[in-house]
């Protein structure tokens, strides 16, 4: 139970290490302006595995994630140093299409952000930007996202009301739906049921207990039982340094940091 | 350890420590109790001990009762989780040490009128020092979370197992020798199996102390030497 080095580059787990990477963070520092969120910060996401980001607010896992599908380009003054490979491809390069890029790495945040448009729009409007499909396999695309989002029983006879009319359970799916439609190959779930009741919560951990056989999941989550119950593999991040990155079930019954101990059984100071 | 952000959650956890270390105070009191009145034929201590049984049987259900309800309400992770999953295993096992030292008790009850040769007694009283000894090692261990000593003890059963084959053979020579052993001596072979199985609880709660210390387990094989199931004493005509 030591301590291991104050290195803020966490070794690559063995475990994680013996599957096929889909993204690997190189190396990452990232700047909200003049200070660093992430200290070099180092870690693959297994293909078609669920990974999940913990640590207490601040630590720098929603940074990362807004990284890996470069949500940060939107503002100002945010940069980051490295490389983030995807199938080996840096995506930081400034050469990335970054309408390309969001159409292979999909984000859901924590609020449930469906368009002021009806449901089938919501839906349509992702496939229709990326792609020209006839009308019939619109239609197709759409209850066939929604069925893998485990809404199109809910909302099958009112496609035409309007998305914000969902309950918020509901809506989080027809997110997860609009954001599976396009077809992409990485999924990040930023808190997705921080805001939602423990059925709706059931709900989404059994769509991405599902998502998985078909995409690499990455989710940021504060709550660590949900974390041990969705992910395969766990990384334990704090103060922007990633301090230990283990199979989820070693990390929550048999952690090897004395932070990634103290931060799960509740008790940081 | 640094303590919780909730300070009923080490509460909670202090009292199942409490808890386990009254069951084994209370174990290894009636082991050496049952041995005692073994050797003395003492029928009213022998009684003590069974009444007391219950006592060691209800505090291993209020640990696990408390135990399933902090899994239901905290629900632990890492060192917490394994504090209170090895917490149940060893109350299981103090549980069944306590039915062990019962089981003794009640032939001390049984034997009353048949008592045999003094030295094959004190062959199981011997083995018993060696037995009680060992669980007295590995509830301090236990209490003050040492692994060095947990360790040892495991390492030490072999000892207890040696002795246990060696009381069978001459338990069994004995009966070949005069059909009118046979009830004090199988009587007798009990209870040396009894302290025997107790030995055996004894590394359980070694191992479980390593587990909850470590989260691994104690897998490296341990030399065993109760070799009684393969023992067998040749009849020799007279």
């Amino acid at each position: 139970m030591n301590d291991v080095s104050v290195n803020p580059v966490a070794a690559p787990a063995p475990a994680a290490a013996r599957e096929r990477s889909k993204m690997e963070v190189k190396d990452l520092r990232f700047y909200y302006g003049d200070s660093l969120a992430l200290k070099t910060v180092s870690l693959k996401l297994a293909e078609r595995k669920v990974t999940a980001f913990i640590g207490p607010s601040g630590c720098g896992k929603s940074t990362l994630l807004r990284v890996l599908n470069r949500m940060y380009d939107l503002y100002p003054h945010q940069r980051a140093e490295g490389e983030v490979l995807l199938d080996g491809k840096n995506i930081l390069s400034p050469a990335q299409d970054l309408n390309l890029l969001r159409s292979k790495v999909g984000m859901v945040f924590q609020k449930p952000t469906p368009f002021p448009m009806t449901i089938f729009d919501n839906i349509a409007f992702g496939i229709q930007l990326f792609e020209r499909v006839s009308k019939g396999e619109l239609s197709d695309r759409v209850e066939a996202a929604l069925t893998r989002a485990a809404l199109w029983g809910e909302v099958k006879d009112k496609l035409g009301a309007n998305g914000l009319s969902l309950s918020g359970g509901q809506q989080q799916r027809l997110c997860i739906a609009r954001t599976i439609a396009v077809r992409p190959e990485v999924v990040l779930l930023d808190e997705p049921c921080s805001a939602l009741d423990p059925i709706s919560t059931s709900k989404i951990e059994e769509l991405i207990d599902e998502l998985k056989a078909e995409y690499t999941i990455a989710i940021v989550t504060h709550n660590m039982q949900q974390a041990a119950r969705v992910s395969d593999y766990t990384a334990f991040m704090y103060l922007g340094s990633l301090i230990e990155f283990d199979d989820t079930d070693k990390i929550f019954t048999a952690p090897t940091d004395r932070r990634t101990q103290d931060y799960i059984t509740g008790r940081f100071g | 350890m640094q303590e919780h952000i909730v300070a009923s959650f080490d509460e909670d956890l202090n009292s199942l420590s409490q808890k386990l270390a009254e069951m084994g105070g209370l174990a290894e009191q009636n082991v050496a109790d049952s041995v005692a009145a073994l050797v003395n034929r003492d029928t009213e201590k022998a009684q003590r001990v069974i009444a007391s049984d219950e006592r060691i049987d209800k505090l291993q259900r209020q640990l696990e009762d408390s135990a399933v309800l902090m899994i239901a309400r905290r629900q632990p992770m890492a060192r917490d989780l394994r504090e209170i999953v090895a917490a149940i295993h060893i109350a299981t096992d103090l549980e069944r040490v306590g039915d062990l030292a019962k089981n003794t008790a009640k032939r001390v009850m049984a034997l009353e009128a048949n008592y045999g040769s003094h030295r094959l007694v004190a062959g199981v009283e011997h083995m018993s020092e060696l037995c009680l000894a060992q669980l007295k090692d590995v509830l301090d261990a236990l209490a003050s979370r040492d692994l060095a000593s947990a360790r040892a003890v495991w390492e030490r059963d072999n000892e207890i197992d040696a002795m246990y084959t060696s009381l069978f053979r001459e338990l069994l020579t004995y009966m070949m020798e005069d059909p009118r052993n046979i009830t004090f001596c199988t009587h007798l072979l009990f209870c040396a199996k009894n302290i025997e199985r107790i030995g055996d609880h004894a590394t359980n709660i070694a191992e479980n102390l390593h587990y909850l210390v470590t989260g691994t387990a104690l897998t490296e094989a341990r030399p065993k030497q109760d070799a009684t199931s393969m023992t067998n004493v040749p009849y020799r005509e007279s």
